[in-house]
């Protein structure tokens, strides 16, 4: 078992190391609003990986909040661009 | 033992899938494309962890907490991906030739265009950033 | 002030709207440990505060809940879910080109709920190979980039996904005017 979960957190990792390398790259802020929604989502498989490897569930309450406040970021920067851009408009 | 196989399988399947995302993120060309793996995959992913984790602790205090997890992802994933996609529209962000129907161009611009013929360059709120020409 | 809403009292000069008191206390009881006297009380009080401080506009005609059209559509939504990490993953290993060609169509729903577009366009982010981009409330219009599309029959195919399922949608949440404007298929 311990394998496994070895195993599930390598991936994990490499997924996070992408989704950094997208974060870093860029090119704009939407992308990085988009890469970081994807780390914070990798994050909390990472914490379910850990509830299972530590036989302890008490890391769900930072899973529960990161899923309360992971959307936050990309929803307020994407906002913040349409309201900056020319031309928007405010129907819809 | 069924449990403990049931955990292992959907934490590895979990994983792939949040890898999948990742590789999705870094290869996919263009903004939109990169969404697609930023929203599918990950959820996919995350919910399969979400699973093993309720396989592995099931009482009722950790299942209602999962629950409650993946009802916040299922609902909120999209509704940031709809704002993201909005913004990146309206910001040009989105390389207008490397599409073949736009229909929200059209419905967008103050004037129609004319039938039959389809706007193929830029479109006019397009504020003169450059595509994602990066690499 | 007599038009109140179903299912909706007043206190003072706010109007409540009992369903989402339940709902919030439902929530609230997730997040604790199984339901005690006590976390139902300090729940609806919670709710109580929450609806009362920050007031929602109310949801008119609102939606149903029919047990057959959910189980169906929760079966197809899991079912697309999964479905949905395949193809994606094929075009990321692959050598996706740096001129894969997309679309970015518009589909006007049957219906002219907000709730159903709502619905639809969440449930979207289920369904392989499409994105919502853009929504337009007047005309219940929802505009989706389709990775891949690059010709008419894939493009119809996206077409006729999106009205299948928003009937999912409709049969499971929707009012009677909702499924009369299903069932008159005229479009």
């Amino acid at each position: 078992m311990s394998a496994v979960l070895g195993a599930a957190a390598a991936l994990l990792g490499l997924a996070a190391a992408l989704s950094l390398a997208r974060l870093v790259r860029g090119p704009s802020m939407l992308d990085r609003a988009v890469a970081l929604d994807v780390l914070v989502a990798t994050m909390m498989a990472g914490l379910g990986v850990e509830a299972i490897a530590a036989d302890d569930p008490w890391v769900l309450t930072t899973m529960l909040a990161l899923s309360l406040v992971g959307f936050v970021g990309s929803v307020s920067i994407a906002r913040f661009l349409v309201y900056r851009a020319p031309g928007a408009e405010e129907d819809a | 033992m069924i449990a403990t196989v049931l955990t292992g399988a959907c934490v590895l399947a979990g994983a792939g899938a949040a890898l999948s995302a990742g590789l999705g993120l870094l290869r996919l060309p263009d903004l939109l494309s990169r969404m697609h793996a930023a929203t599918k995959p990950q959820a996919v992913g995350l919910l399969m962890v979400l699973v093993a984790v309720g396989v592995r602790f099931p009482t009722g205090g950790v299942i209602t907490t999962l629950l409650l997890v993946a009802l916040l992802q299922l609902t909120t994933v999209p509704i940031a991906a709809h704002m993201v996609g909005r913004a990146a529209y309206r910001t040009g962000r989105v390389p207008r030739h490397l599409l073949y129907v736009d229909e929200l161009d059209e419905a967008l611009s103050p004037v129609p265009p004319g039938a039959g013929e389809r706007p193929s360059g830029r479109g006019p709120d397009s504020g003169g950033e450059e595509p994602d020409a990066e690499h | 002030m007599s038009d109140l809403p179903p299912f909706s009292v007043r206190v003072g000069r706010r109007v409540v709207q009992l369903p989402l008191v339940v709902w919030l206390t439902v929530i609230w009881l997730l997040m604790w440990d199984g339901p005690s006297a006590a976390n139902v009380a300090s729940g609806v009080a919670v709710a109580l505060v929450l609806v009362l401080v920050f007031p929602l506009p109310p949801l008119d005609p609102g939606l149903r809940i029919r047990p057959v059209g959910l189980v169906v559509f929760a079966v197809r939504f899991a079912f697309d879910l999964l479905r949905s990490a395949g193809p994606l993953t094929w075009q990321a290993f692959g050598s996706a080109g740096r001129d894969t060609v997309n679309s970015v169509i518009g589909v006007t729903l049957r219906t002219r709920s907000d709730l159903i577009l709502a619905g639809t366009a969440i449930a979207l982010s289920a369904v392989p190979g499409t994105l919502v981009v853009d929504a337009r409330l007047a005309t219940s219009t929802l505009f989706l980039h389709v990775l891949g599309g690059a010709d008419d029959a894939q493009l119809d195919r996206a077409r006729a996904a999106v009205l299948a399922l928003e009937r999912r949608v409709v049969r499971a949440f929707g009012t009677r005017e909702d499924l009369r404007a299903i069932a008159g298929d005229a479009r």
